[in-house]
């Protein structure tokens, strides 16, 4: 329509009104970034740029090459092969010897126990009994007698390994694989390989928990669209409310119902069906139901406006041809539903993949999940490393999982039911 | 009710039952937890079951007299009124302009402004712990004010932005024509058009940082321990009535909220019912 107006114009003036047209639009793109470069800026400070932080800690390896800086140039060379020789020994005697007056052991030796359990002794029991730098020539009988560890190749390849300044070694910690002395990938040691575990009791909590939400849900996601607008609003307060409600009410609420002496037990227990309290805390169903009553609103408010723009006429139309209900509800309104069932999983899953909060207070030992290892890491044992490499796996399973749930919702509005 | 006149056969009528059947049974367990923790605050004694030996009002005595519990809710609103207020000048710019920009690139830069509500709370606590314990902002309040305006920062963007999707970009453009200047424009025709879009961001951004603990678990001194996190701690060690309590002024709080969230949303209506 632009165009059509500047043919007619004159075309003395149609150059440079096209040119000031694109001119006047230009600007508005920059003063419409201008606008959202504030909260770009901001989030990068606050958000992207600490969680690049945390993805790089988990293949940051630079303790060992700042502690330990001679011997890890002098093994720069060394074929892996067989001991290596003479020049790095006296190099190790070398750091350890300065490290020991700078205080950096510890930093190097908690590295190291990562890699190989027992490491620590090694490298404090020499620091301690390395009198002075060994004679010319000497380094590598002195190193074995103090410490018979540094006669075998593991130890060395160890060191090597972690000569940095980036490491693969935390994400393979995290999916339960180490590098053997010859640089292979193999499973990791039995005691060690507890991540896998971990990751499948996540995905599994998180999956029993969108199968409930689904379960419990779609039944009142279609009451309420199916109800006249006056009382569905009114019913609507049932889920909202909690909704809404601090998660840590709803958490300590769940305490109180289901602990030993708790409301459920005393009215099983009043209504003659048990004799002893039930265990329903500290454990699995306590996880799982606490979950799905915090997450359950998720379920149903996606569900809900996906059942709310379905036409009536649709199944009317259905029964007007002779499909008998259950036909009519299988083949014309379930389909309909289904990106919504769709979004709605998603949503439950991702959000409870990463659930710390709930499992932490409801759960027993083994009812945690991957948020709670990372915590634990992050400020019990501060093995950051670690920490971050499991965080990184469970960032890329949540962005491949809001991908998809992107996709599914796309055309639809981005809050996803959040709210009516 | 038209709908159940139109149940014909005994089997709809069947399903129909069921349904209500068994969304009873989930409403019942939606609002129970948060019905049967209510009266315990108001208990005499000092156990968590029932039946109440007797009515008092000590634990509430005892949350409004303890400089921790009273600290924490002090604390729970600083930073909530805090990161509100930031979240919604940086949102309510970014939804702006976010209308207005014309991109190949949009999706993705509105993709990256929603992914705090996405990534899980440990990733985003243990990335700041890591990222502000260096530069002093653990342990601070403005640490915590800036982790929580990041997360409730979204809520803004959308909400915003779908009250922007419905304005008309005309009235801007008279109000330009008739020799507003800028500012003046969104002062007197934006702003008031868009209020309600922005009221119940607030309130999504203020709601988002009353109940965030996970942060707070990572970030917060003995100082600026928050609500939430003092119910942590409470429930971790023993669960004393006075949690009760404060679990009755949380949820008050999000009655609150929520109230005045559906007020907007009735009066939203009503406005637009009355122009059509």
């Amino acid at each position: 329509m632009t165009d059509a107006l500047l043919t007619g114009a004159d075309a003395s003036t149609e150059v440079p009104l096209k040119r000031r047209l694109r001119r006047a639009e230009r600007t508005r793109q920059v003063k419409a970034l201008a606008l959202v470069a504030p909260l770009l800026l901001f989030l990068l400070f606050t958000f992207a740029g600490p969680i690049a932080g945390m993805l790089w800690r988990a293949v940051d390896d630079r303790e060992v090459r700042q502690v330990l800086p001679q011997t890890i140039a002098a093994l720069a060379s060394w074929d892996g092969k067989d001991l290596p020789d003479e020049q790095v020994y006296a190099a190790l005697a070398g750091d350890i010897l300065a490290a020991r007056t700078a205080g950096t052991i510890a930093i190097a030796a908690k590295r190291l126990n990562y890699a190989l359990n027992g490491f620590r002794t090694i490298l404090t029991s020499t620091a301690r009994n390395l009198k002075a730098a060994p004679e010319p020539g000497t380094a590598r009988e002195t190193l074995g007698k103090i410490n018979p560890a540094w006669r075998e190749r593991a130890t060395w390849t160890t060191i090597k390994d972690a000569s940095g300044p980036v490491t693969g070694f935390n994400l393979l910690s995290a999916l339960d694989l180490t590098r053997n002395a010859d640089g292979a990938i193999v499973a990791a040691a039995p005691d060690q390989a507890i991540y896998r575990d971990i990751f499948a009791r996540t995905f599994l909590i998180s999956l029993a928990v969108t199968a409930f939400c689904l379960i419990l849900g779609f039944p009142v996601a279609y009451l309420l669209a199916t109800l006249p607008p006056g009382r569905s609003n009114l019913l609507m307060i049932f889920v909202l409310l909690p909704f809404w409600t601090s998660l840590l009410v709803r958490t300590c609420a769940w305490i109180v119902l289901l602990q030993s002496k708790g409301v459920v037990n005393d009215s099983l227990h009043w209504l003659g069906i048990i004799d002893a309290p039930l265990r329903l805390i500290y454990n699995r169903f306590g996880v799982c139901v606490a979950m799905t009553h915090v997450l359950l609103p998720f379920m149903i408010l996606p569900l809900y406006s996906s059942m709310k723009a379905i036409s009536p006429a649709y199944m009317r139309a259905a029964a007007s041809l002779g499909a008998p209900p259950l036909t009519a509800f299988l083949r014309i309104y379930l389909p309909q539903t289904l990106p919504g069932i769709g979004a709605g999983c998603l949503l439950v899953f991702i959000l409870a993949l990463g659930y710390y909060i709930t499992p932490a207070l409801v759960g027993g030992a083994a009812d945690q999940m991957i948020s709670y290892f990372i915590a634990l890491y992050t400020t019990e044992t501060a093995n950051w490393g670690l920490a971050s490499a499991l965080g990184a796996v469970l960032l890329l399973a949540t962005i491949l999982l809001a991908l998809v749930y992107g996709k599914l919702v796309q055309g639809q509005q981005v809050t996803g039911g959040m709210k009516n | 009710m038209s709908d159940n006149s139109s149940l014909r056969t005994p089997s709809q009528r069947i399903a129909w039952s069921a349904t209500i059947v068994i969304s009873t049974l989930v409403f019942i367990f939606l609002i129970t937890p948060i019905l049967a923790i209510m009266p315990l605050s108001f208990s005499s004694g000092s156990y968590l079951t029932y039946p109440l030996p007797g009515l008092s009002l000590r634990w509430y005595d005892d949350f409004i007299n303890s400089p921790r519990w009273m600290n924490s809710l002090k604390n729970s609103m600083i930073i909530g009124v805090a990161s509100t207020l930031l979240s919604m000048v940086l949102g309510t710019l970014a939804a702006l302009g976010l209308a207005q920009w014309k991109s190949r690139l949009k999706p993705l830069v509105l993709a990256f402004v929603l992914s705090p509500v996405v990534v899980p709370g440990v990733i985003t606590a243990v990335g700041l712990y890591f990222f502000f314990a260096p530069i002093g902002l653990t342990g601070s309040y403005l640490g915590l004010i800036l982790a929580h305006t990041a997360l409730a920062t979204p809520f803004v963007v959308i909400t915003v932005g779908a009250t922007l999707q419905s304005f008309d970009t005309n009235l801007a453009r008279a109000a330009a024509s008739l020799g507003a200047s800028p500012l003046y424009a969104f002062r007197r025709v934006i702003l008031p058009l868009i209020l309600p879009g922005l009221a119940s961001g607030a309130l999504f951004a203020f709601a988002t940082s009353f109940d965030e603990v996970v942060i707070v678990l990572f970030m917060a001194g003995p100082e600026q321990r928050t609500l939430p996190r003092e119910m942590f701690s409470g429930i971790r060690e023993n669960i004393s009535p006075t949690i009760t309590a404060a679990a009755v002024v949380l949820t008050t709080v999000s009655v609150i909220l929520l109230a005045t969230l559906e007020a907007l949303r009735r009066r939203n209506e009503r406005l637009k019912g009355s122009s059509t």
